[in-house]
């Protein structure tokens, strides 16, 4: 993808990398939301931004994610490509109308002659002891809306390449960043030290630009007793379970939601004839309900077992039991279980 | 219900407003306090906000009782351009009159009238920049008229034919109109005064010259976004003109029920910090003044204002709503700061550069020229008679590119239309 040299970064890193390195390409470019300034982002996801690109393209903004939203709209009507942050993906709920009645679809309601390139970006997802106000994963909510796309990666290689894809697509992306895994790729053994980014072969990073198109999957790792569907931080959980319990399984992340890469979905499945499902997210009308009829319209004839999916429960994000909510080892063993069976 | 030890507080009520009158309610007008005329100062345009804030419980007139321009607002226009303004005025009244005839007639599904506002969205439009983007809500057809874009291409959207531009895609009037710097409708409320302050910001990121103007109605001032747009205009001092159109009536729910029981619409720009403007906007010359003053300010980087245009929604809200049903229809004839297009028209003829006549004969033509505008676009079809847009574009715009799931999609749509229509081939021709 690129012939940079590499260096080792974590997810944070890369994704200022990214910021910096559109930023640097793109003059419309701008950056905002709340303590995304001088300050650089609660996670320090923009740290250094506005004093390289100044005050009137890297700012704080109000706390009004209709306002953030709805101003980007405005931005991209005038051509600038802006990248709002919401700080938690649990406070997205204020800009949603503005996302999902505005931004979505004002390409088609213009016919093209207004779009909204924006990239809003927002950390999700938990496993920080955030409680239920800073732990959800909504990105079901917006993989139903027709005009937005999803993102959601996994290793900072990837958040790199897709931040700067998102950056540069024409239409409006939501960039779910999976909060846990900011620091290091968590593996849903919480009671073991977690390993740093460093160790793992995905942080190595090339400098400069690339970008990997969004709607492409990531076979993690090839394996024919079963395809393991998922995305974000479980991606890592669910390879860290497979690879203790010795299970060859297929393992893709889908780094994109919508549009979904269809194509190596079916091409696993219809090679191992098993499917485990697996997001963070609550059950109900989860992506992963997506999924599974996806893949039984698609691959019914071949399938020897239950689509098998593991999520989090209906339940609010507990704050003291957190670990009883996430869809770690136990739950995700006990589905292999059951695929494998037969 | 009472908890013990507190039997002596009286009982808590809760008020829910009433307008003054219903439906048969003789209608008396004397407790509205009208300012005379040329009485308002104003303030230089890049005063501080505060200045203007008296003017946000005042009513900046122009006009007066002989239908003079008096006072320091007076926007001191040629006759020509007075002219004009009646002109536009007039050809969007109209131009509503045949729109909403041919809802009725079946040729469309919907339509809104502006009558009685005409003047809100003619007069700022005359005096914004032609390049200033407009982010309206759904009753200012008058700023398309007033910039000039073809009646023709109206049409074709309110008709959904086939030569819309909007592809059928929008409910009638939602118009979008991007070489007259006119955004896109929405139809949910007051979305578009946070992109107005974006478009604007965006503007300033490039040290361009043009500003952003937003309409929405007293009714949707309730929204959050009309407080998120207002927040963020002040805080980062964006150069944009906020018109809240104050006309009375939110479909059936008078303007109590957006706070103005409690004090005018204006005032809000004072908790804003902002620049605020009160306007009898029956006055097409005091909203012309008002315009102006606030667009010179917004580009002399001296921040945003909020103008309450005071007004009176002469018919229903839409196609869709009799008012009869829910107001006095004497509030219309009982208005007492009277009709937009009959006051400019008296002041014409006062000044000796209009008659009554012209007036009639001005109508005839603009009746002709809105017929010859609609019998062109009914070549391109009507709602009810088909002639759409072809059918695959349903698909387009959802995305730049046409995804995997849409293309799949789009041929089951196909599929169905030719279970339908064995004989159909070529989607232009649809039936």
């Amino acid at each position: 993808m690129s012939d940079s040299p590499t260096r080792r970064l974590n997810m944070i890193e890369a994704i200022n990398e990214a910021l910096d390195v559109m930023m640097e390409r793109d003059p419309d470019v701008v950056v905002m939301g709340e303590d995304v300034g001088y300050f650089g982002g609660v996670f320090r996801a923009t740290a250094g931004l506005q004093k390289k690109y100044g005050k009137t393209r890297v700012f704080d903004t109000p706390i009004s994610e209709c306002g953030i939203i709805g101003v980007a709209v405005g931005m991209g009507a005038y051509g600038l490509r802006p990248v709002p942050e919401i700080q938690f993906a649990d406070y997205i709920y204020p800009g949603l109308d503005q996302l999902v009645s505005e931004a979505a679809r004002l390409r088609y309601r213009s016919a093209g002659e207004f779009i909204a390139p924006m990239t809003v970006r927002s950390p999700f997802g938990g496993g920080i002891f955030g409680g239920q106000t800073h732990s959800q994963s909504p990105e079901a909510m917006f993989t139903h809306v027709a005009g937005l796309k999803t993102v959601v990666p996994a290793t900072p290689y990837d958040a790199k390449g897709l931040l700067i894809a998102a950056i540069e697509d024409n239409d409006p992306v939501i960039f779910f960043e999976p909060k846990r895994i900011y620091n290091g790729p968590f593996n849903g053994f919480y009671d073991r030290p977690v390993e740093p980014w460093a160790k793992h072969a995905d942080s190595e990073v090339p400098e400069g630009y690339y970008a990997i198109p969004l709607g492409k999957a990531r076979i993690v790792r090839e394996g024919e007793a079963m395809t393991v569907l998922a995305y974000g931080t479980m991606v890592h959980v669910v390879t860290a379970v497979l690879a203790e319990k010795g299970v060859d399984a297929e393992i893709i992340d889908l780094r994109t939601l919508v549009p979904l890469d269809i194509a190596a979905v079916e091409k696993s499945v219809q090679k191992t004839g098993k499917c485990m499902i697996v997001h963070e997210a609550t059950r109900t009308s989860g992506f992963g309900a997506e999924l599974a009829a996806l893949v039984q319209e698609r691959c019914f004839y071949y399938l020897e077992a239950p689509i098998e999916r593991v999520t989090g429960f209906d339940t609010p994000y507990p704050h003291s039991l957190e670990w009883a909510y996430f869809p770690g080892p136990v739950r995700i063993g006990e589905a292999v279980e059951r695929l494998l069976k037969d | 219900m009472t908890a013990p030890g507190r039997a002596n507080l009286p009982p808590l009520a809760l008020h829910v407003p009433e307008p003054k009158y219903r439906p048969g309610d003789a209608v008396d007008y004397s407790d509205l306090v009208i300012p005379p005329a040329g009485a308002q100062p104003r303030p230089d345009e890049t005063c501080v906000a505060a200045q203007t804030h008296p003017l946000c419980l005042d009513l900046v007139r122009v006009l007066d009782e002989e239908h003079r321009a008096v006072g320091p607002w007076d926007p001191r226009l040629d006759a020509d351009t007075l002219r004009r303004m009646l002109r536009t005025m007039a050809l969007t009244r109209a131009f509503d009159e045949r729109m909403y005839r041919g809802q009725r007639q079946g040729k469309t599904s919907f339509y809104m009238k502006c009558t009685g506002e005409e003047a809100t969205s003619i007069a700022p439009a005359m005096a914004l920049a032609d390049d200033d983007m407009v982010f309206p809500s759904y009753r200012q057809q008058g700023i398309l008229i007033a910039r000039g874009y073809p009646m023709v291409e109206m049409i074709n959207q309110i008709y959904s034919n086939r030569a819309d531009k909007l592809k059928g895609r929008q409910l009638p009037i939602m118009y979008s109109a991007r070489e007259a710097s006119f955004f896109s409708i929405s139809g949910n409320l007051a979305t578009q005064y946070p992109q107005a302050v974006g478009w604007a910001m965006a503007s300033a990121i490039k040290g361009d010259t043009r500003i952003a103007a937003a309409w929405l109605g007293e009714g949707s001032s309730a929204e959050g976004d009309f407080h998120s747009a207002m927040t963020f205009a002040t805080v980062y001092n964006a150069p944009v003109v906020f018109n809240l159109v104050n006309n009375q009536w939110a479909i059936s729910s008078f303007s109590g029920f957006a706070g103005a029981e409690r004090t005018t619409f204006a005032a809000r720009a004072i908790g804003y910090g902002m620049a605020g403007l009160r306007v009898d906007s029956n006055d097409a010359l005091a909203v012309y003044a008002a315009t102006r003053w606030a667009a010179n300010r917004a580009r002399a980087n001296a921040g945003p204002t909020l103008i309450e245009h005071f007004t009176y929604r002469a018919e229903g809200h839409s196609t869709s709503d009799d008012p009869g049903q829910y107001r006095s229809v004497q509030e219309r004839s009982e208005w007492p700061l009277g009709d937009p297009v009959t006051r400019l028209q008296q002041h014409l003829i006062a000044l000796g550069e209009w008659s009554l006549e012209a007036h009639a004969a001005m109508d005839l033509e603009l009746v002709d020229e809105v017929k010859a505008a609609t019998r062109e676009a009914e070549k391109n079809g009507t709602l009810g008679h088909g002639l759409h847009h072809p059918f695959r574009t349903m698909f387009e715009d959802v995305f730049e590119e046409l995804p995997w799931h849409l293309k799949e999609q789009s041929e089951q749509a196909i599929r169905e239309r030719k279970i339908k229509w064995p004989e159909w081939t070529d989607d232009r021709e649809a039936p």
